[in-house]
């Protein structure tokens, strides 16, 4: 079972990006839980949401304390949110940066593999404007799976939320998102 | 690969399409966390043209379940949804919907009660209702939640129950959480909950009835009774729709409550809820490491099957009892049942009582590992233990 912890702040879609790699898990024949941690929620606070994937059944109900994979949607939460904590040194820190990976590691002290892509500038050139979708393509490259299908679970996740244009320039950013660290 | 028919629902999802499912005549609810989005699913079924329903948006949950009274009253299937604050202003009304014999199926999304206003889950809330005579239905994930709701309506419409039932969820950790969950085509579960028809429906103005006077100290105490005979014919009805149940959907389920790895397991811990699946991991961990120990997991909690918990639990070497509420100047509801049901034994198991989870407090998996532990000392003194609390 692999547990992923994401960083981002209220408004920026995180625990959209967290659901969106369950559908596309489940494609991919998994058991999944995603989860946000829930507190007082306010746009532009701290938050954190959770996924849990694993090839079998997942009874597990406690919270994840010590994820393989951290996800850092906004940057500016390597400073106001701890995003290692509880990541071990044989996990994966994925930040959304214009900075490179060994900056990041000055930055957090962590010693482990760190990735960084500037997902925000991606959404910027697409047209989208949100880092979660870019980030979760990143994400799923690292993960290791296969892009057509996550590419069609985001189509369709999208495509019941979003008017065609705008689900465009998402699947877009995500494709740039997953090319990047693929 | 695929996974069949399986999708990403969160409990909330899973419980509204239930609801649609049935597609019930009546729901009267109000919102509260963590139950709201339940009926706001639920709302945009209907809205959508998806089910057939009437949504009664009401003032308080005091007025929900006044509602749904009056509306199984007259004759029509009747569901709701609630939780902590909102179940404890709806009590009053609860009681009088049990004491009608309304076959109303509500869930309640588990929240802590205040205060301290919390809004995170425990089981206090439910466990107030325990005495109101509804049956009480827990769930561990949001499969069994969706497929408890589907029963629940057969049960409640039992010709010899005719009760209402509360099917409750761990609120938060299964409300909100997406998980894998297949649910079953409409017309499967169209066919299974079948027409409602209302015995003594008061709109039927052929056959005039009187429904929920008052009653003098001459009939009180035999109403009361018949309330009784009806919970004492749960057991049986429950096991039944089970059967049909499980033909429908290739479910297994075949009894009142869950065992795992029990049979010849020497230590023991009952719990209810979601959390009995972080519990089952720890089993799993420990019977590798050739510990012999197991899990019960009540399903139904009202009416108690204390006979039959008996019988599986006698045996063993000592047992824990784990609560997530508390009652205050006595233990935990759920060890004072074990305890009642094992007390007229030869010998019986030593039993300890732990509280955990209060008001969303995380429980791990280490952390139950703990309590098996400690199972397995003889002198452990018999007093309550609080998992994780800072005392």
């Amino acid at each position: 079972m692999k547990e992923i912890r994401w960083h981002g702040r209220g408004g920026q879609g995180a625990k959209t990006a967290s659901q969106l790699l369950a559908d596309i898990n489940l494609q991919e024949g998994k058991f999944v839980q995603s989860f946000p941690e829930y507190g007082p929620e306010r746009s532009g606070a701290p938050i954190r949401a959770y996924n849990r994937v694993s090839d079998e059944k997942i009874r597990v109900h406690s919270g994840v304390d010590e994820p393989e994979v951290v996800a850092v949607v906004d940057p500016t939460l390597l400073q106001a949110a701890n995003p290692t904590e509880g990541l071990s040194e044989d996990g994966v820190l994925l930040v959304n940066t214009p900075k490179s990976p060994d900056e990041v590691k000055d930055e957090t002290g962590f010693t482990g593999e760190v990735l960084t892509i500037d997902a925000t500038q991606i959404a910027e050139d697409a047209g989208s404007g949100y880092a979660n979708v870019p980030m979760l393509g990143a994400l799923v490259s690292v993960l290791g799976t296969d892009y057509e299908v996550a590419e069609a679970e985001v189509d369709k996740a999208l495509s019941k939320k979003l008017p065609d244009e705008i689900v465009e320039m998402n699947l877009q950013a995500f494709k740039v998102g997953y090319e990047t660290l693929s | 690969m695929s996974n069949g028919n399986k999708e990403v629902l969160t409990g909330h999802q899973v419980v509204a399409n239930a609801m649609r499912q049935v597609e019930p005549d009546v729901v009267a609810a109000y919102p509260i966390t963590p139950q709201s989005e339940i009926v706001e699913y639920f709302s945009q079924y209907v809205a959508d043209g998806k089910v057939d329903s009437e949504v009664i948006t009401v003032e308080s949950e005091h007025s929900a379940m006044s509602a749904c009274v009056g509306s199984a009253a007259a004759g029509a299937r009747t569901m709701t949804a609630t939780a902590s604050q909102g179940l404890a202003l709806m009590m009053e009304i609860v009681y009088i919907a049990a004491s009608m014999r309304t076959p109303i199926v509500m869930a309640v999304a588990n929240r802590a009660l205040s205060g301290p206003i919390n809004i995170h889950c425990d089981h206090s809330d439910s466990m107030a209702a325990r005495d109101s005579g509804v049956i009480q239905l827990y769930g561990e994930d949001a499969q069994e939640a969706y497929e408890f709701t589907l029963m629940a309506q057969r049960l409640a419409e039992s010709e010899d129950v005719l009760l209402p039932v509360m099917v409750t969820l761990d609120g938060f950790t299964l409300t909100h959480t997406a998980q894998v969950a297949e649910l079953l085509p409409d017309r499967a579960v169209s066919d299974f909950v079948g027409e409602y028809d209302a015995r003594y429906p008061l709109l039927d103005v052929e056959n005039p009835t009187t429904q929920g006077p008052f009653d003098m100290p001459d009939y009180y105490f035999e109403h009361k009774l018949q309330q009784v005979e009806a919970m004492e014919n749960v057991s049986d009805r429950f096991l039944e729709v089970q059967e049909e149940f499980n033909d429908l959907s290739g479910s297994s389920y075949d009894g009142l409550f869950e065992t795992y790895k029990l049979e010849d397991a020497d230590y023991a811990v009952v719990i209810l809820g979601s959390t009995a699946g972080t519990a089952k991991v720890v089993v799993d961990e420990l019977r590798e490491k050739g510990k012999k120990v197991g899990l019960l997991k009540p399903w139904l909690f009202r009416p108690f099957p204390g006979e039959e918990i008996k019988d599986v639990l006698v045996d063993k070497e000592a047992v824990a009892i784990l609560d997530r509420s508390l009652s205050f100047g006595s233990s935990g509801p759920l060890y004072l049942e074990v305890s009642s049901a094992l007390s007229d034994g030869d010998t019986k198991p030593r039993l300890y009582n732990y509280t955990y989870g209060l008001g969303g407090r995380d429980i791990k998996e280490d952390q139950i590992a703990g309590v098996f532990e400690d199972l397995e000392n003889p002198d452990l003194e018999d007093k309550m233990r609080y998992i994780g609390a800072r005392q």
